[in-house]
């Protein structure tokens, strides 16, 4: 069976994806940036991602298993499924709240939250890609981190309202729910503030 | 049929007129601030003062019986130079009896840089002093996937720039240093998701410089770090829309690096970049002029009533 299993890459933004019976992810040399950013930049996401995805197993969010490291390189288990991309419905997306109100609860932001980087499979829910998340349990990064995932929504589908408030009611099982929903409030002011005083700055 | 356009959204009071195959002629009159940065009292005056003498010097050149349409700049920009340009444009419309046209400024960047590099569905980098995006089309009109969460990159270049010292524009300043710079200061790398922020980068650059470490060496770390922030938002924009063309449009294009950067990015995904040349990056009239050209013959004109200015004017909210 394995000999009919077509092999799939995908260069994303920041890693390779190779996608066989097995997903390796590597972060290969970007020959754009200049080495000492780009090595540190690679090997610091590498470990995070790593051990960001075992803590949110741990908190009951399907992640894909880890099987090897090497390097610059995650093997990891392959999740069968279709990309939220597209079968995002308001079920999904209150699915996706839910998931997020338990990374958030556990100090886990994502750093990128998008349909992209979900599998959805026989109404479980997996994250699939952790390589920009991060720990902390500041109040603004997880509002950004729902910005992020709003304006995602808002760049990609045409019901994005529905699937915002969808989102929103799978959030609100997390006690700090409110006071992160109130600032992602205040960054989409605040970048409403900066359009308009966008020249008048140093004065 | 010929457009006249005149942009004026900040710093750059410009005239362009257009035809739909050439760019004609694109006068400019900037607003170069005698000390610190853009003030948007001192813009507008200067624009009011200068408009007359730009528009009679456009019309010693091309015959004014000969523009078929007049296109401004409604938005986003600062609300009092906007306004000059408005009335200026009003103005023409009624006394010369042709069409007037509102148009997006952040849309004519993407426009003329579509024209002039004849590329048709890109992924747009556009990167000017308060504008720090990633656009694209998408559903039928253009939507903003990244952006930045602070302040435009152009306005970061400046704000450290004036930090040490240097006049404004402080972009370009800032681009010869780093010819210099031999050695990378580390400095935080900000990017979550498609958006990134570029407070925390100025703050520790300035930082460098308080600590006394040469000009050359802060430049080039912050152009290394922030430029790469863009090339990486701009590529995971290209792979999340499975997009092969980069566009890039705005003042900041200008900047050598910065395009060599995103050019190495493309080639290494097999993509295309893509840059207009160098004087239709920053604010011009053609752009506005095209585009207003491009709108009208789709259908688009304007009554007096609607060509109020829009100082918060997304791209999101224009009808394609």
């Amino acid at each position: 069976m394995l000999g009919f299993m077509k092999v799939k890459r995908y260069i994303g933004g920041e890693a390779e994806v190779i996608i066989s019976e097995v997903v390796e992810k590597i972060r290969k040399p970007k020959r754009y940036r200049i080495p000492e950013i780009d090595e540190e930049l690679r090997k610091k996401r590498t470990r995070s991602e790593v051990r960001i995805m075992a803590m949110a197993r741990k908190v009951g969010v399907a992640t894909p298993i880890v099987l090897d490291v090497e390097g610059d390189k995650i093997i990891m288990e392959r999740i069968e499924g279709e990309a939220v991309k597209n079968v995002m419905d308001e079920e999904v997306a209150r699915k996706i709240g839910e998931a997020v109100a338990k990374l958030h609860r556990a100090g886990i932001v994502h750093g990128d939250l998008t349909p992209m980087n979900m599998i959805y499979n026989n109404g479980k829910l997996y994250f699939v890609d952790f390589g920009l998340a991060f720990h902390t349990h500041d109040i603004e990064a997880k509002g950004v981190d729902i910005h992020v995932f709003f304006e995602s929504l808002k760049a990609s589908f045409e019901n994005w309202e529905k699937l915002k408030d969808a989102f929103i009611e799978g959030y609100s099982c997390y006690e700090r729910a409110k006071e992160v929903l109130e600032r992602v409030k205040e960054i989409e002011e605040r970048g409403r503030y900066i359009d308009r005083s966008k020249y008048e700055v140093n004065r | 049929m010929i457009a006249l356009g005149i942009e004026g959204t900040a710093w750059n009071l410009s005239i362009g007129v257009v035809d739909e195959n050439r760019v004609i002629l694109v006068e400019d009159r900037p607003y170069i601030p005698k000390e610190g940065g853009i003030h948007p009292r001192e813009a507008s005056q200067h624009h009011a003062e200068v408009i007359g003498e730009l528009i009679r010097s456009v019309f010693s050149k091309i015959p004014p019986q000969k523009i078929d349409l007049v296109a401004f700049s409604q938005g986003p920009g600062l609300g009092p130079c906007l306004r000059i340009v408005a009335t200026a444009a009003r103005a023409l419309s009624l006394k010369l009896n042709i069409p007037l046209i509102g148009v997006n400024h952040c849309h004519a960047h993407v426009e003329i840089g579509r024209w002039m590099c004849g590329v048709s569905d890109p992924v747009v980098l556009y990167v000017s002093g308060g504008n720090s995006q990633i656009i694209s089309k998408k559903g039928g009109r253009y939507r903003v996937f990244g952006e930045t969460l602070d302040i435009g990159i152009g306005n970061a270049l400046d704000k450290l720039a004036r930090y040490m010292g240097l006049q404004h524009p402080g972009g370009p300043k800032i681009e010869k240093l780093a010819k210099n710079g031999r050695k990378y200061l580390k400095l935080p790398y900000v990017v979550k998701g498609m958006d990134f922020s570029f407070s925390g980068l100025v703050t520790a650059s300035q930082k460098l410089y308080d600590r006394g470490e040469r000009k050359e060496d802060i430049a080039y770390s912050f152009q290394e770090t922030a430029f790469s922030m863009l090339a990486e938002v701009s590529e995971r924009a290209m792979a999340y829309l499975e997009k092969d063309d980069l566009l890039l449009v705005g003042g900041v294009g200008a900047n050598k690096r910065l395009k060599e950067m995103l050019k190495i990015m493309c080639e290494d995904r097999e993509g295309n970049f893509y840059a207009p040349p160098t004087e239709f990056m920053g604010d011009n009239g053609a752009m506005i002029a095209y585009t207003g050209l491009k709108l009208f013959l789709k259908g688009r004109e304007m009554s007096i009533d609607e060509s109020f200015v829009k100082p918060d004017y997304r791209i999101e909210e224009v009808e394609l």
